[in-house]
């Protein structure tokens, strides 16, 4: 069965509250109007800075956080999709897009089919020093989610544990250790097990290789690939560094400031960047060969805040072709051929 | 570059004691680092790369103990073991000759004092007399200049400003060669005679600001005012580099400087430590885990694997014609595309109790019976490129 995850225009803003009647007094736009379309067997990738709301667009994707609008479509029929683009395009419909949004669309999901959603979409969390619990075993660590989705119980359950332990390259005998016993490699491999023990169609990956060494890296990655073989898995890959990226990533977003500025496949987009943002971006990875001598942008100063962004195209401050254009007008994300996909008054003509 | 060495160390030896057992973080450690170059050292997490660092400022922290080996810096055509010297005098080493950049700037500033506060310690410590000596320089001149006339009211304003008054030279002088003496710390709290105190002040901000305008922070005068929580990362290790080289150290140890930040704030850095380095004319010893970033900014590489340093030698060579089989195994896992991806078998070893032999042998696929049972010894293999590794003892030195 294939499937479809479709983000249309979502949007997070974390309330900044101000004094005595703690009014909203302004707003974090840490996911400010983005929409994309994962494809079932891919491996998306997300890249941008830090603060560019890589995360947060992952944990309001899988409703961790609650979205202030859009919708997020999972594996839903094109007609149902189509009819509440329409009635919400209209403004009308009030009853019917209500009752079809509460049915399909991810974005107001409530309780048990809230829950459900969940078994088909897990994350990997960046350190895993942090996601996991450090008062519970590695046995209960991998058992909850088991308890708590109802998929199996007692004998049964603690054999699927074990079998996704092996899978991940630990073993029966680290059932009954904590967390802390484990090296960093090994923990991230516990939240991958944990992850994937609810047999997931879609995993979040979230930085999963930022806080581990090179060598252990490879091997992660490497674990990334036999497991989307073998479980037929879907990944958005979260990171911000681009060459692991590269190497496992089917197509690339590039985010800037709660947007997507960029999007196409990963070899187009490393080749040929259009966008003055991923440009910058690109030539500014250090490539480990000494010989290499290129032409590299340098960003001058830093990314502006995300409670006022600049207006326009946010990153016209920055940027060295900027146009008069670029001040007032925001750029639409516009197809320029071969599926590469670029936010930018340069290309929209 | 020159091929005069600055700093040696040999065979290092440092054992952490701890409650689980005795840590050996360096064994037998050997580096030299040449006047003028930029060494690399690169290695995993917990292969003592860092602790190298602290070692040339005798830094280690308290249950670690540096049991064996020397550290010989050059200075004024001599060399001194740093290990052997007092407390005293190595307060003059660390940020006058040696200085250091640590890896997260923002636990690295002290957060309830200002930028201007935290540079101008370094200042205040070891170039008081330098400034001291400029502030009577200049009063001097200015007097000289006036006397001569032939000025616009705007210039004589100016000047007027610089000249020192006699008492407040007296006490410079006397400040210039005792810093804490009873007068100058009695008078410096006295509102009338505190004057030559608030102007050596005034100059050591000038001088902060100077370090930060280098920095290429925009704005140096307010953000010298600001404190660390106002600054965001890059911003941060600007303050801390600013710092480092505040007194013109030969060697600037850096750290990990940017691997906290992201990769276009990275290249930013990156470019102004190269342009810092030309400007200055110091000596860096770049600590890292990015080869990237090794290729970028280095010309000589020392790879470090469990406390020993395996391979030595210039960038080109070590990415062309590795020899030691961990350095091979590194440079694979570096993710390319189109490659299949390559990883090294098994875990680093816990160095409470290492392996026997070379520390390598377990993972490596090339050992022999040799490894497991005898160290082997640093060895140059060819000009210039010496490795740790029974692979090459046979060959011809």
């Amino acid at each position: 069965m294939s499937f479809t995850l479709e983000l249309e225009d979502l949007k997070k803003y974390y309330a900044l509250t101000g004094g005595i009647l703690r009014r909203q007094v302004g707003a974090v736009k840490a996911v400010d109007g983005v929409s994309l379309t994962v494809k079932k067997g891919e491996t998306f990738g997300l890249v941008g800075e830090s603060g560019c709301g890589k995360t947060t667009l992952a944990k309001t994707t899988l409703r961790l956080v609650n979205p202030n609008s859009g919708n997020i479509f999972f594996d839903v029929p094109d007609e149902v999709r189509e009819r509440i683009r329409t009635l919400q395009k209209e403004r009308k419909g009030g009853f019917e897009l209500r009752r079809l949004r509460g049915q399909w669309d991810l974005a107001v999901f409530k309780g048990r089919k809230l829950r459900d959603m969940r078994r088909k979409m897990q994350m990997v969390y960046q350190d895993p020093t942090r996601s996991l619990n450090p008062r519970m075993l590695v046995k209960d660590v991998l058992l909850e989610p088991l308890a708590v989705q109802g998929l199996a119980r007692g004998s049964s359950a603690l054999k699927r544990v074990s079998e996704m332990l092996q899978r991940v390259g630990l073993n029966d005998r680290h059932l009954y250790r904590y967390p802390h016993e484990f090296s960093g490699g090994q923990r991230q491999r516990i939240a991958i097990a944990r992850a994937l023990i609810t047999t997931p169609k879609l995993v979040f990956l979230d930085e999963p290789t930022s806080s581990v060494d090179v060598s252990v890296r490879a091997q992660l990655l490497k674990l990334f690939q036999e497991l989307r073989k073998d479980f037929d898995l879907t990944y958005l890959y979260i990171s911000h560094d681009l060459s692991v990226v590269e190497c496992i990533a089917d197509r690339v977003a590039v985010m800037y400031l709660g947007k997507i500025v960029e999007l196409a496949r990963t070899t187009e987009l490393y080749e040929r960047p259009l966008h003055p943002y991923s440009i910058a971006l690109f030539s500014a990875i250090p490539v480990p060969d000494p010989t290499l001598k290129r032409k590299r942008v340098v960003l001058t100063g830093e990314v502006p805040s995300p409670v006022n962004p600049p207006s326009g195209c946010r990153f016209h401050p920055r940027c060295d072709s900027a146009m008069q254009v670029c001040q007032t007008q925001e750029p639409k994300l516009l197809d320029v051929g071969n599926e590469h996909l670029v936010a930018c008054h340069l290309f929209n003509k | 570059m020159t091929e005069r060495p600055l700093l040696r160390i040999q065979d290092l030896d440092l054992r952490f004691y701890t409650y689980e057992g005795v840590v050996e973080a360096l064994d037998r450690v050997r580096l030299q680092i040449k006047d003028g170059e930029t060494i690399g050292v690169v290695g995993e997490t917990g292969c003592g790369k860092s602790v190298t660092g602290f070692s040339e400022l005798n830094l280690i922290p308290p249950p670690g103990k540096i049991e064996g080996g020397k550290i010989l810096l050059q200075k004024n055509d001599q060399w001194i073991n740093l290990l052997r010297q007092r407390d005293a005098y190595l307060r003059t080493v660390r940020g006058k000759d040696i200085s250091m950049i640590f890896q997260d700037p923002k636990s690295a500033l002290n957060p309830v004092y200002t930028v201007r506060q935290q540079i101008a310690e370094a200042i205040l410590h070891h170039r008081r007399e330098e400034l001291c000596l400029k502030l009577l320089e200049d009063s001097k001149n200015a007097v000289e200049s006036l006397k001569r006339g032939n000025l616009s009211e705007h210039e004589k304003a100016k000047l007027t400003k610089s000249v020192l008054s006699k008492r407040e030279k007296r006490m410079l002088g006397r400040m210039f060669k005792d810093p804490q003496g009873l007068i100058v710390r009695i008078a410096s709290r006295i509102p009338v005679l505190n004057r030559f105190k608030r102007r050596f002040n005034r100059e050591v901000t000038r001088e902060v600001v100077r370090m930060l305008k280098d920095m290429r922070i925009p704005d140096p005068d307010r953000v010298a005012e600001m404190y660390p929580h106002e600054l965001s990362g890059g911003m941060a290790q600007r303050v801390v580099i600013a710092m480092a080289l505040s007194c013109n150290p030969k060697l600037l140890i850096a750290d990990e400087p940017t691997t906290n930040l992201d990769v276009t704030v990275q290249l930013q850095i990156l470019n102004l430590i190269k342009d810092l380095k030309k400007k200055y004319g110091m000596t860096i010893q770049y600590i890292t885990h990015d080869m990237g970033v090794i290729a970028e900014m280095c010309d000589r590489v020392a790879v470090m694997y469990a406390g020993n340093v395996v391979e030595l030698s210039e960038v080109l060579e070590m990415f062309k014609n590795p020899l030691h089989p961990y350095t091979k195994a590194l440079l694979e896992c570096i993710p390319r595309p189109g490659t299949e991806l390559k990883s090294i078998e098994g875990f680093v070893p816990g160095l409470i109790d290492p392996p026997k032999g070379c520390r390598f042998h377990d993972r490596c696929p090339y050992a022999m019976e040799k490894c497991v049972r005898e160290k082997p010894e640093f060895v140059s293999a060819k000009k210039d490129h010496q490795v740790l590794c029974h692979l090459y003892t046979g060959e011809i030195r």
